[in-house]
């Protein structure tokens, strides 16, 4: 079964789907809905297998597939998973289909057409996934670009207030980033000798100097696209404009394209730029952690609020993949996973907040529990999700990374603790200023505000409730197989973990 | 014993495209001369476009062929690629040139010698059908184009030179619509055309001079005599870099490179849209396959002396096509700027040595000849009342009204801008692999930096057609006729093709990547 090639169907079937979908008669919306549903959950479904033929103690790259593209330059169509892409193209085959769910209605609020909007979902889901399973760095890059434009319609198209600016800020920010990476792609392959290939470039020695442009020229493109303090700010414009199901699979995984690229590209094809840069980096993590946080505990805007969370939670990403330990690494790339989850949840449940309210504004709601009961507990759990209350799955990831940070770096793991405490603050005042407390009179008169959760709802959030509490209690699934991936990308970087230290956080973590 | 008068050996099948179209062109004359007016554009368009397939056929099959017949003409890999390209693009042009279900009477003026603005002029414009000397004036462009490409010495390139521009000052000036604004745009053309020639013959004349010192060879201005003379003459190196200097003013001028870039946003605003696209296309083909063969070929052994003028060149162009396309509010002066920075992107292409250089910058100008013929295709589509409905502000909500034009354009953009999967993309790797390679990693940095402020004029049209509403002002989009279609097919297949599948032509490109001398 492990020869099937899945990475390249399941690469091929979402843009399959979209064009389908993009065919059906534009009168028919609900038909459009149910085969982009469909044809996410026949995707979920492969991925499954995949994840069930994947040998955790196998190869470090599986299901690797190679097809010539453009031999002139030595291109080709490489396909291949290691345990971190692996759980990355799960999480994307999860949210997909919860997103479509979720955005039943979106579509039709904006009178564009409602087939449209799920062609883009899919096309959407084709290059997050052909991102993820990239081998070859040309192709990377070329998803990693394409990526854009179908993010761009969705939020340009579909979005909600200062769509536009928020759409083209987000797409011009991107395209920098990635330009400065075509740069760094073309002197990666000129020191490389010509080859694109991620196992033949990882083996080549780079000069100094040479090196260190390079990592600056991925890393800058990463920075963005995750993004790092100071390249933060369209995201916020970006994820409050969207709407909610875009802004989920953007924060929820297209994000994670930036620190992806930092494990599988700066890291091991630039170890030693990577160590030269890292103090530089950590201290951008952790800035990114206090000052995100402060901002979003002042957001009165629940998608901008949300977005701001997540720069904070890509700081902790950040911290964990800089500090060159394998539980830090672990901890950031289940972080990577367990972010999606919760941060997809949240948006997700603000997002049917403000389709019954009509505004954004956290100044608007007050005491929604009275009148949507269910809904402002969901709300209440992803919020404690996202702030990593022990029992959830961020708080493993969290953990890890703090302990791992801790052996090697203890100020920047101090420091970054302060984040926590200033998310518990962001998230409950949140929490209680809109669905606690007297409730607000204006709410009362607006029909859809008493309707809680009705059926299609509560399938969109039980799947991810249920997952970040398995994973909060038992993530030996996802960490059995991230462990190997991150420690050959240490051992690539050249770094071992701290003997003593190693001993004495695997017993607290026991 | 008198002396036996002997005839050079000629090669009449590597000449065979260029005979074809001249001949073609004289054809079309006498078809003007003495067809009655109804029948001339039937005859005529069919006529242009089976030369021209029939010269590319030529091309084809002269594929192998690698000579200098009569000692001027040089048929090798680069001469046959970019003549089948400019033939190709010409095919595409011709039909862009050879619509008339757009606007009834096709994009022509009937006669050029009517007073612009008189009644007369009201009524040509409003039924009269174009002039049928179009045709002939572009196939004797093709063909000058086709030599110009081949040329192996410089006084053969300047003639090469005269023989595609002076159709050109004329093509521009034809204009159905808005007459003034094209005659103006054909004079400033011709005027600023006309220095850059005298220039390009000032040149020769120095380095002719330059040539002279090199004991028993005569002095002679083909390119092995200047490729000898660079490494081996007595004269004072200050003729060749005079000559050098000059003689690039005049090919810079054509290709549309700062600072010699000021005609061109003026001339492809006025010109007529089918002949501004024939000359993003075509004239930039054969004017960078002149800069090459001739930096290739004649100043191979100069590299040192002028890569860093020609750099200063390339960046300039760069960062004056990005930055000035930023302020742009018409999509005609918008497409002007954005061929100068392309300019400048092929100019790196110029500089990178070697084979790859040299193929990659073929690849990059079939690629964008495709998609900017497409690009103004789209142009002719987009209008009014009044004819070509070009400000931007007009464009404002045209995806709602014609989904599929609009969708067409936003695929061209993202060409332009270099999304991958595109052609834009792929040329703009293909030119800057070898630069970088080359060491000229400050043209690449450039390079990069302009292609970031160049997204900015590019994604404000796609914002324009799909995320504003639709104003009273904006123009309905004409159904093309089969002819347009055919040019839009083609032009956007090109660049999804080159985009996706890139790899036939670069071989092809790089096979060919070999001057003679």
């Amino acid at each position: 079964m492990s020869d099937f090639p899945f990475l390249s169907v399941l690469t091929v079937a979402p843009l399959v789907g979209a064009v389908v979908v993009a065919l059906l008669p534009r009168n028919r919306p609900t038909l459009a809905k149910q085969v982009a549903l469909g044809w996410s959950l026949l995707v979920l479904a492969l991925s499954v297998v995949m994840w069930v033929a994947f040998q955790v103690d196998g190869d470090r790259f599986q299901f690797r597939e190679s097809y010539p593209w453009i031999p002139n330059w030595g291109v080709n169509f490489t396909f291949a998973a290691d345990g971190i892409a692996l759980v990355m193209l799960m999480l994307i085959a999860v949210l997909v289909p919860l997103v479509i769910l979720a955005s039943w209605h979106d579509a039709e609020s904006s009178k564009r057409s409602v087939p449209v909007y799920f062609a883009l979902l899919l096309v959407l889901e084709c290059t997050m996934i052909g991102v993820f399973a990239a081998a070859d760095v040309f192709l990377f890059y070329v998803f990693f670009e394409v990526m854009l434009v179908p993010m761009y319609f969705l939020i340009g198209s579909y979005g909600g207030h200062q769509r536009q600016y928020a759409a083209v800020k987000f797409f011009l920010y991107s395209l920098v980033g990635g330009l400065f990476m075509l740069a760094a792609v073309i002197g990666l392959w000129v020191v490389g000798g010509k080859t694109f290939d991620w196992v033949a470039l990882s083996q080549v020695d780079i000069s100094t100097g040479t090196e260190r442009w390079l990592f600056l020229g991925f890393f800058v493109a990463f920075a963005i696209k995750a993004p790092f303090f100071p390249f933060h700010t369209w995201l916020p414009d970006a994820g409050g404009a969207a709407p909610a199901g875009a802004a989920a699979l953007l924060v929820g995984v297209l994000d994670k394209v930036g620190t992806f690229g930092i494990i599988r590209y700066c890291l091991p094809l630039f170890p030693d730029a990577a160590q030269w840069f890292a103090p530089w980096a950590l201290g951008l993590a952790v800035i990114g952690i206090i000052y995100a946080a402060l901002l979003a505990v002042g957001q009165n805007d629940l998608k901008r609020l949300v977005s701001y969370t997540s720069i904070a939670h890509f700081g902790f990403i950040g911290v964990g993949l800089f500090a060159f330990t394998t539980q830090a690494g672990t901890g950031a790339v289940l972080y990577m996973v367990n972010h999606g989850l919760a941060t997809g949840l949240l948006f997700l449940v603000v997002g049917m907040l403000i389709a019954r309210r009509g505004s954004a504004l956290v100044s608007d709601f007050g005491g929604a529990g009275k009148l949507v009961p269910v809904l402002a507990g969901v709300l209440f759990f992803a919020g404690l999700a996202s702030l990593a209350l022990p029992g959830t799955a961020p708080f493993v990831s969290e953990f890890l990374v703090l302990i791992g940070t801790f052996t090697v770096n203890k100020p920047v793991a101090v420091i970054a603790t302060l984040g926590i405490i200033l998310a518990a603050a962001y998230v409950l005042w949140m929490v209680q200023r809109t669905t606690q407390g007297t409730l607000n009179p204006a709410l009362t008169e607006i029909d859809a505000m008493k309707r809680d959760l009705n059926l299609r709802e509560k399938f969109v959030v039980a799947p991810l409730i249920a997952l970040i509490v398995i994973f909060g209690f038992y993530p030996k699934p996802l960490t059995d197989v991230i462990n190997p991936a991150v420690q050959a990308t240490m051992q690539d970087v050249g770094r071992t973990d701290p003997a003593p230290s190693v001993d004495s956080v695997q017993e607290a973590t026991r | 014993m008198t002396p036996e008068f002997v005839l050079p050996p000629i090669d009449y099948a590597a000449l065979a495209p260029i005979l074809i179209m001249m001949g073609a062109a004289v054809l079309g004359v006498l078809v003007e001369a003495f067809v009655p007016r109804r029948l001339r554009h039937p005859i005529q368009l069919p006529l242009a476009l089976l030369a021209v397939l029939a010269a590319l056929t030529m091309v084809v099959v002269n594929a192998d062929k690698r000579v200098i017949t009569i000692g001027v003409i040089a048929i090798d890999g680069p001469t046959l690629f970019l003549q089948g390209a400019i033939l190709a693009l010409s095919a595409v042009a011709l039909l862009l040139v050879g619509e008339r279900a757009i606007e009834r009477g096709g994009a022509f003026v009937a006669q050029a010698a009517i007073t612009a603005d008189s009644p007369d002029d009201r009524r040509q414009a409003a039924n009269a059908g174009g002039a049928g000397e179009v045709y002939p004036l572009v196939t004797f462009a093709v063909g000058g184009m086709l030599i110009f490409v081949a040329a192996n010495d410089l006084l053969t390139m300047f003639i090469a030179l005269e023989v595609f521009s002076l159709p050109l000052y004329l093509l521009c000036a034809l204009a159905r619509r808005r007459r003034l604004l094209s005659q103006e745009a054909a004079m400033k053309y011709f005027l600023l055309g006309a220095y850059a020639s005298a220039f390009f013959l000032f040149g020769v004349a120095l380095l002719y001079g330059f040539t002279a010192g090199m004991g028993e060879r005569p002095a002679a201005v083909d390119f092995a005599t200047i490729h000898a003379a660079v490494a081996n003459s007595t004269q004072s190196p200050v003729l060749l870099f005079a000559g050098m200097a000059l003689v690039s003013i005049g090919l810079l001028f054509k290709a549309a490179a700062a600072p010699f870039h000021v005609w061109t946003p003026d001339v492809y605003q006025g010109a007529p849209t089918p002949i501004t696209g024939f000359m993003a296309a075509c004239t930039k083909v054969a004017a960078f396959g002149a800069l090459l063969r001739v930096f290739h070929v004649a100043f191979e052994g100069a590299r040192w002396d002028f890569t860093p003028v020609l750099g200063a060149v390339a960046v300039l162009t760069m960062l004056v096509g990005a930055v000035l396309a930023v302020t742009q509010t018409d999509i005609k002066r918008l497409l002007a700027y954005s061929s100068i920075a392309n300019a400048g992107y092929l100019l790196v292409g110029v500089l990178a040595p070697g084979q790859e250089g040299l193929s990659g910058t073929m690849f990059y100008l079939v690629a964008y000849g495709f998609t900017v013929l497409a690009a103004f295709a789209v142009v002719t589509l987009v209008r009014d009342a009044d004819g070509e409905a070009t400000h931007l502000s007009r464009w404002a909500g045209l995806g709602r009204l014609s989904p599929v034009y609009a969708s067409v354009f936003t695929f061209i953009l993202l060409a332009f801008a270099g999304i991958p999967l595109t052609s834009g993309f792929m040329s703009k790797f293909a030119v800057f692999g070898p630069a970088l390679e080359g060491g000229h990693a400050w043209l690449v940095i450039v390079g990069v930096l302009t292609s970031m402020v160049l997204a900015f004029p590019y994604l404000r049209v796609v914002v324009m057609m799909w995320l504003s509403e639709p104003g009273e002002s904006t123009p309905t989009v004409t159904v093309p006729g089969g002819l347009t279609s055919a040019a839009l097919v083609i032009g956007v297949l090109a660049t999804l093709v080159l985009g996706v599948v890139p790899g036939p032509l670069l071989d092809l490109a790089s096979g060919a990547a070999d001057f003679v001398r």
